[in-house]
């Protein structure tokens, strides 16, 4: 038990470090990009209002928004792969995505005037529609075959995604449908990103449902012999990532594979069970979004590679070896 | 105490479990015995409540278990099935803590710690308990999930082959453990034996099936005789007792 409570503490102490990191690589973002906002700046009299301007309008909404939606989607990728018992699901290989794209969709024709958060809650209802004839597909799948897992979520994403894409052509949307699916955080300004937040309340909501989720990892067996209402623990778990996913999609668009990508890491280095993992989970989403994006905004500066495309190239490689150093125990 | 009435499962048109009555009393140990496809396991799996029987009622510790909330049965009836695949990355500790979930509802106390550390030691597991389940053998994974069954503490304890994978000294203390639970603390143990040899030596009493129906039940005595075993496995078998064991012996048609 000593021993126990000794790991513990470490452990907790590694957080806590890993969140002083966070914190200093958003001060840093903050200081990155093309409109001159330095600490200087800001102390002399005469540029101190525009650049106070550019840091509440622009820079601070932008670092708010890559640290909630990095956390939130590596959250949800996390819970999805519980439920699913899959290593390899995630919003984007269940046809959540697309499903929560269609959702929104359809608000933009039907309901064009809706407030944001009405057309949000049609993308998220659709998303969870989508995800929940994912998980009645893949209960139909025989265990033993943990790649169809993922092949079935892409086809049926492959599926939805062509049929809103073919709606969207009719509708002249194509263009909105591009920017639901690969994140960019470019056009993020104050007033155009704060429904982002409710992405935290999801998030922590997850951490509420943590020994649950990790109970129901364990089967319906299991979760039944010790009392859990199993069904309720995925129709949370579904709920969480089909909010996540609608918002997420509908204000900065889907960062592909983020879920994917960081619950692993998470997982090789300190293991599933939820209420540890979900904090790690939370702060590298965040920290690798962050860092993508103050990546792609330095590299060809003063232009800018959206964050999707800098961490495709480094979620690819991560994954890469990911699945090199281990065998993939899916099953 | 387990009371089973009038239970049958069938699959299409054959019945796995065919109308079949039982009644286990309180601190005992009773051996689930027969041959492959006798309806053991889908038997254990219904008074579990992990599979809704087509006919019949069943009735643990006085609940019945169709009806009562799953969190205050899980209390008073734990099931450990044969196979379990897990993809979660869990220690040891992990998993065996969250046999107190029932209990603890997620917010474990001193009282939990004692039984999660209790059921650790108990499987030799107290130096493996910071290990990730992925780096033990079957053996040491198997006695994880019993020590997570001990430490859930049910009044009524079902155990699905428990001794799969486990080497002799680990398989004979397992069930001195589990002999221990029904003697000293009252405990009612079920389980499915393929390895009638320690069903004679270790249980209480005999539950034989074959063809989802019971062929016998009574105390283990009774019910390990040579012709009987041999009618249930359709096996020559002779069972020869030797001072305080009991060896069943099915090589003689070998001779």
């Amino acid at each position: 038990m000593e021993q126990g409570a000794e790991t513990r503490a470490v452990a907790g102490g590694r957080l806590w470090l890993a969140a002083g990191g966070l914190l200093l690589l958003a001060l840093a973002s903050l200081f990155v990009g093309v409109a001159d906002v330095t600490p200087s700046a800001l102390l002399d009299p005469q540029t101190r209002a525009a650049t106070l301007e550019a840091l509440t309008a622009s820079r601070l909404p932008r670092t708010a928004a890559l640290i909630l939606t990095g956390s939130s989607l590596a959250v949800a990728g996390m819970i999805m792969q519980m439920l699913a018992r899959n290593r390899f699901v995630e919003p984007s290989t269940a046809g959540t995505i697309e499903a929560a794209s269609f959702g929104m969709l359809m608000m933009l024709i039907f309901f064009p005037g809706a407030p944001v958060i009405l057309k949000m809650t049609g993308s998220a209802a659709a998303a969870l529609v989508g995800t929940a004839f994912f998980v009645y597909l893949i209960r139909r799948i025989p265990a033993h075959s943990p790649l169809l897992v993922p092949l079935a979520g892409i086809m049926l994403g492959a599926i939805i995604g062509s049929v809103t894409a073919f709606i969207a052509y009719r509708a002249n949307l194509l263009q909105s449908l591009g920017a639901w699916r690969n994140g960019d955080f470019s056009l993020v300004i104050s007033g155009r990103y704060e429904m982002l937040w409710l992405t935290l309340a999801f998030t922590l909501a997850a951490y509420l449902f943590a020994d649950r989720f990790t109970i129901a990892a364990l089967g319906a067996d299991i979760s039944r012999n010790l009392g859990l209402d199993y069904e309720k623990a995925l129709a949370v778990g579904l709920a969480i990532v089909a909010a996540v996913s609608a918002i997420v999609v509908t204000t900065v668009g889907s960062i592909p594979f983020l879920g994917l990508v960081v619950p692993n890491l998470v997982s090789l280095a300190v293991g599933d069970n939820q209420r540890r993992a979900l904090p790690w989970v939370a702060l590298t989403g965040a920290l690798l979004v962050l860092s993508c994006d103050m990546a792609g905004r330095l590299i060809v500066y003063p232009y800018e590679i959206p964050v999707g495309t800098v961490f495709g190239v480094v979620g690819g490689l991560v994954f890469l070896f990911l699945l090199l150093r281990r065998p993939a125990r899916a099953s | 105490m387990i009371e089973v009435e009038g239970l049958t499962k069938r699959y299409g048109a054959t019945a796995v479990v065919d109308d079949v009555s039982l009644r286990l009393p309180e601190g005992r140990l009773t051996a689930v015995i027969g041959p492959n496809g006798a309806g053991k396991s889908t038997l254990l799996s219904m008074i579990a409540r992990l599979m809704k029987p087509d006919t019949g009622r069943i009735r643990v510790a006085g609940l019945d278990v169709a009806s009562t909330a799953g969190e205050v049965l899980a209390r008073r009836l734990s099931i450990l099935r044969q196979e379990n695949h897990i993809t979660a990355r869990l220690t040891v500790g992990d998993l065996v803590a969250f046999g107190r979930f029932p209990h603890s509802g997620g917010r474990p106390g001193p009282e939990d710690a004692r039984h999660v550390a209790e059921a650790l030691a108990a499987l030799d597991l107290a130096p493996f308990r910071d290990r990730f389940l992925d780096e033990l053998s079957g053996g040491q994974r198997q006695r994880a999930f019993v020590a997570m069954t001990l430490a859930q503490d049910a009044d009524c304890m079902l155990f699905d082959e428990p001794l799969a994978s486990l080497d002799i000294r680990h398989a004979i203390s397992m069930m001195e453990l589990l002999r221990d639970l029904c003697r000293n603390k009252g405990k009612t143990v079920v389980l499915v034996l393929h390895d009638i040899n320690i069903a004679a030596n270790f249980a209480d009493g005999v539950v034989a099936m074959k063809d989802g129906r019971i062929e016998a039940v009574g105390d283990t005595g009774e019910v390990m005789t040579g012709e009987r075993l041999s009618r249930l496995y359709g096996l020559p078998i002779s069972v020869e007792r030797n001072g305080g064991s009991c060896i069943v012996n099915y090589f003689r048609s070998r001779d």
